[in-house]
C-alpha cells in the first residue's frame, strides 16, 4: 500500500486577491476537518494507545486501574511457544499463498487477456468469489470440508480415485487444517489479484510484443522479456498486498478452527483477539498488535526498497 | 486491440507474422474447455450454496448428490424467519438492518468526508497542507487490525450499538488517497473558469469537480461497500447482543447453534450475499475497474 507515488497538489494558477485566499483557506480547513478529526480519533489515538497499553497490565470492567508492566508483555510473548506457533503459521500461510495465489492470478489474467470471444463472461465468473464476505466463504467451505464421505471434497476425491483416497478430516487434522484454510483463502482472493494483474497486462504496449515477434522470440521468451518486466511494479504491489493480507488472517480461523487443532491454525491476529477479548488481557493483546504492525511496516519498507531499485535501473 | 492490428499490418511482407497459437478450431475448443473447467472451480461452491438453500438439510450434506436439485422448496427461507423470531435469538430483520445501517453510513459518510478532504489537499492552497497530506499517506499503511485492540479498549462503553460499528470506518486514509490522485489528475480549465466567474471553493467542488469524478466515487463506493458489508473482526469484539449483530457475525453464530440445519444456513448465506451479488452483476464494469484502479499505484 505504499507503492504510493504522490503527485504534488496543484492549485488553480490564478493570481488571487487576498480575500480569495482567505476564503480558500477557510473552505479548505472546513473540508479537511471532519476527516482529520475522525482519523485522529480512530486511527492516530488508538495507534498511540496500543503502545501505551502494551506496557501496562490492563483489564476491562475490573474496576482496577492499569498498572505499569514494562516490557513484560513483550518478553512473555517472545518466550511463548504458542505465539511463535502463530507467527510460524502466518509465515507458512504467506510462503504458500503469496507465490501460489500470485502465480494463479497471473495465469488467469493471461488466459483472459487473449482475444477470444466470451472472455468477459469468464472474467465475471472468476471474479465472483471476491464479492463474497470471508465469513460466508468460511461457512460454505466448512461444509465442503466435512470429515466423512458426505463432505463434498471427500466425496469428490473418492469419486475421481475410485475409492482410493480419503475420507479425510480436513479441518480436524493438524496436518491438513492450515492447508484447508489456505485453499479457501486462495479461492476467495485470487480474482482480486487477477483483475489488478489484468489491468497491468493491458498496460503493456502491444508494440513491444510485435517487436518481440519480429525478433522471433518464442512465447516463453516473450513472457520472460516483455510480460514480466512490464508487470514488475504491479507484481510487487500484488505480492506486498498478499503478504500483508497473510498476516491479517483472522475471519476464516475464527469461524472454522478457533486456532486448532493443536494450534495448527492459530495466527497472530487470532491470538491478539483471544488475549484482549476472550481472556480480557488487553495489554497482551495490544503488544501483539504492535508486533503485528512492525511486521507490516517491515514488509512495506522492503517493498519500497525493491521499487526504488527499479527506478534506479531504468 | 486496434493498435495491435495496426502495428501488425506494418510488418514487412517478406517477414510473415509469427503464427500465434490459438487459431485452429481444435486449439480453440481446447481453450474453451480449460476456461470452463476453471469456471467450475470458482462457481461450484457458490452453486452448492444456492442449490442447498432450497433443499432439506440431509440432502445438502450428501456427497456429490449435494449438487442435485432435488426436493426443492422455499422451506429453508421460511425456516430462517421462523428461527429468528424472539429477542433472545434476534429477529432476522435485525441483522439485515444492522448491516444496512452500518454500510450506508460508512459508504455515504465516507464519500463526503474523504472526497472533501482530498479536494482541499489536491486543489486548495492553505498552510499546513503538505503536513496533512504526508500524515494521510503515512496512515495508509496502518491496517485496521493494528488498532483493533486499543479501539476495543477505548470504545468499551459503546459496545452493542450501531455507531460503534460505523464511526471508526468513515474516514479512511486510503479513500482520501484514491480521491486525491484522481482530483490531481483532472484538467484544471473548468475549475479555473468557474473561479473566474466568481464561484467559491464549495461551489467549484460540488458543481464542477464532483460531476467529473464519477469513476472515483464509484470505485470508493464499491470498495467500501464490500468491506463494510463483510465486516467481521470488529463486530466479533464489539457486539454480542443479537439486536446489533450484522449478517456475517450472525451466520457464524448460527453455524455453532445446534441443531445444525445446513439448508437454513445456506438460505441465510444466500440472503447475506444477495445485495452484494445484485450490485456486482449490475455494476460489474465499475466493480472490475475499481479493483483494477486500487492496484494502479506502481
Amino acid at each position: 500500500m505504499s507503492t504510493v507515488t504522490v503527485p504534488p497538489p496543484s492549485g488553480p494558477v490564478l493570481d488571487e486577491p487576498p480575500a480569495t485566499k482567505r476564503r480558500d483557506t477557510r473552505a479548505a480547513l472546513i473540508m479537511v476537518l471532519p476527516a482529520v478529526i475522525l482519523l485522529l480519533a480512530f486511527v492516530v489515538v488508538p495507534f498511540i494507545a496500543a503502545g501505551w497499553l502494551s506496557l501496562h497490565n490492563v483489564r476491562l470492567n475490573s474496576g482496577r486501574p492499569a498498572t505499569w508492566f514494562g516490557l513484560e508483555h513483550y518478553t512473555r510473548l517472545l518466550t511463548d511457544p504458542e505465539f511463535y506457533r502463530a507467527l510460524l503459521n502466518n509465515f507458512i500461510f504467506a510462503i504458500i499463498v503469496v507465490p501460489v495465489q500470485t502465480g494463479l492470478a497471473l495465469g488467469l489474467a493471461m488466459l483472459l487477456n487473449r482475444p477470444l470471444r466470451g472472455m468477459s463472461a469468464f472474467r465475471t465468473f472468476f471474479f465472483m468469489p471476491v464479492v463474497f464476505p470471508m465469513a460466508l466463504v468460511a461457512v460454505i467451505w466448512k461444509l465442503i470440508y466435512s470429515r466423512d464421505n458426505l463432505g463434498m471434497l471427500n466425496a469428490f476425491l473418492d469419486w475421481v480415485s475410485f475409492g482410493h483416497l480419503g475420507p479425510y478430516d480436513w479441518l480436524g487434522n493438524p496436518a491438513t487444517a492450515m492447508l484447508a484454510i489456505i485453499i479457501l483463502s486462495i479461492w476467495q482472493g485470487v480474482g482480486f489479484q487477477m483483475i489488478i494483474l489484468l489491468a497491468g497486462l493491458q498496460g503493456i504496449p502491444a508494440s513491444l510484443y510485435e517487436a518481440a515477434s519480429i525478433d522471433k522470440a518464442n512465447r516463453w521468451q516473450q513472457f520472460r522479456n516483455v510480460t514480466l518486466p512490464g508487470m514488475r511494479n504491479t507484481l510487487i504491489f500484488v505480492v506486498l498486498v498478499t503478504t500483508i493480507f497473510s498476516f491479517r488472517l483472522f475471519d476464516q480461523v475464527w469461524i472454522l478452527t478457533q486456532g486448532g487443532p493443536d494450534n495448527a491454525t492459530t495466527t497472530v491476529m487470532f491470538q491478539a483477539v483471544t488475549a484482549a477479548f476472550t481472556e480480557n488481557n488487553v495489554g497482551r493483546g495490544a503488544a501483539i498488535t504492535v508486533i503485528f504492525f512492525v511486521i507490516v511496516l517491515l514488509i512495506t519498507l522492503i517493498q519500497r526498497r525493491l521499487l526504488r531499485e527499479e527506478r534506479e535501473v531504468s | 486491440m486496434s493498435a495491435r492490428t495496426a502495428t501488425a499490418s506494418t510488418v514487412p511482407a517478406d517477414e510473415p507474422p509469427v503464427r500465434r497459437k490459438g487459431t485452429g478450431p481444435l486449439r480453440k475448443a481446447g481453450n474453451y474447455l480449460v476456461m470452463i473447467v476453471i469456471t467450475l472451480v470458482f462457481v461450484a461452491p457458490i452453486l452448492y450454496m444456492v442449490i442447498g438453500s432450497f433443499k432439506p438439510s440431509d440432502e445438502v450434506l450428501n456427497g456429490l448428490a449435494g449438487f442435485l436439485p432435488k426436493d426443492l422448496s422455499l422451506d429453508n427461507y421460511a425456516g430462517v424467519f421462523d428461527r429468528f423470531n424472539s429477542p433472545a435469538t434476534g429477529y432476522f430483520y435485525n441483522f439485515y438492518l444492522t448491516s444496512l445501517i452500518v454500510s450506508v453510513v460508512v459508504v455515504v459518510g465516507g464519500l463526503v468526508v474523504n472526497s472533501m478532504a482530498a479536494y482541499a489537499l489536491a486543489r486548495l492552497r492553505w498552510r499546513g497542507r503538505n503536513g496533512v497530506l504526508l500524515a494521510v499517506i503515512l496512515l495508509v499503511i496502518v491496517p485496521f487490525e493494528a488498532i483493533t485492540v486499543p479501539l476495543f479498549y477505548l470504545l468499551n462503553d459503546y459496545r452493542n450499538t450501531y455507531y460503534v460499528q460505523f464511526t471508526p470506518f468513515i474516514a479512511q486514509a486510503f479513500s482520501v488517497y484514491l480521491f486525491y490522485t484522481f482530483f490531481v489528475g483532472l484538467p484544471k480549465q473548468l475549475e479555473e473558469a468557474a473561479r473566474i466567474d466568481g464561484a467559491g471553493p464549495w461551489r467549484t467542488f460540488f458543481y464542477i469537480v464532483v460531476p467529473m469524478s464519477k469513476p472515483v466515487f464509484a470505485s470508493v463506493t464499491i470498495l467500501t461497500f464490500l468491506s463494510s458489508w463483510g465486516a467481521f473482526l470488529w463486530p466479533v469484539m464489539m457486539v454480542d447482543q443479537p439486536q446489533f449483530r450484522p449478517l456475517p457475525l450472525e451466520i457464524s453464530v448460527f453455524l455453532g447453534q445446534p441443531p445444525t440445519d445446513w439448508g437454513q444456513i445456506f438460505a441465510f448465506g444466500v440472503m447475506l450475499v444477495l445485495p452484494l451479488l445484485v450490485v456486482f452483476l449490475i455494476f460489474q464494469r465499475w466493480f472490475i475497474q475499481s479493483v483494477a484502479s486500487s492496484g494502479l499505484k506502481g
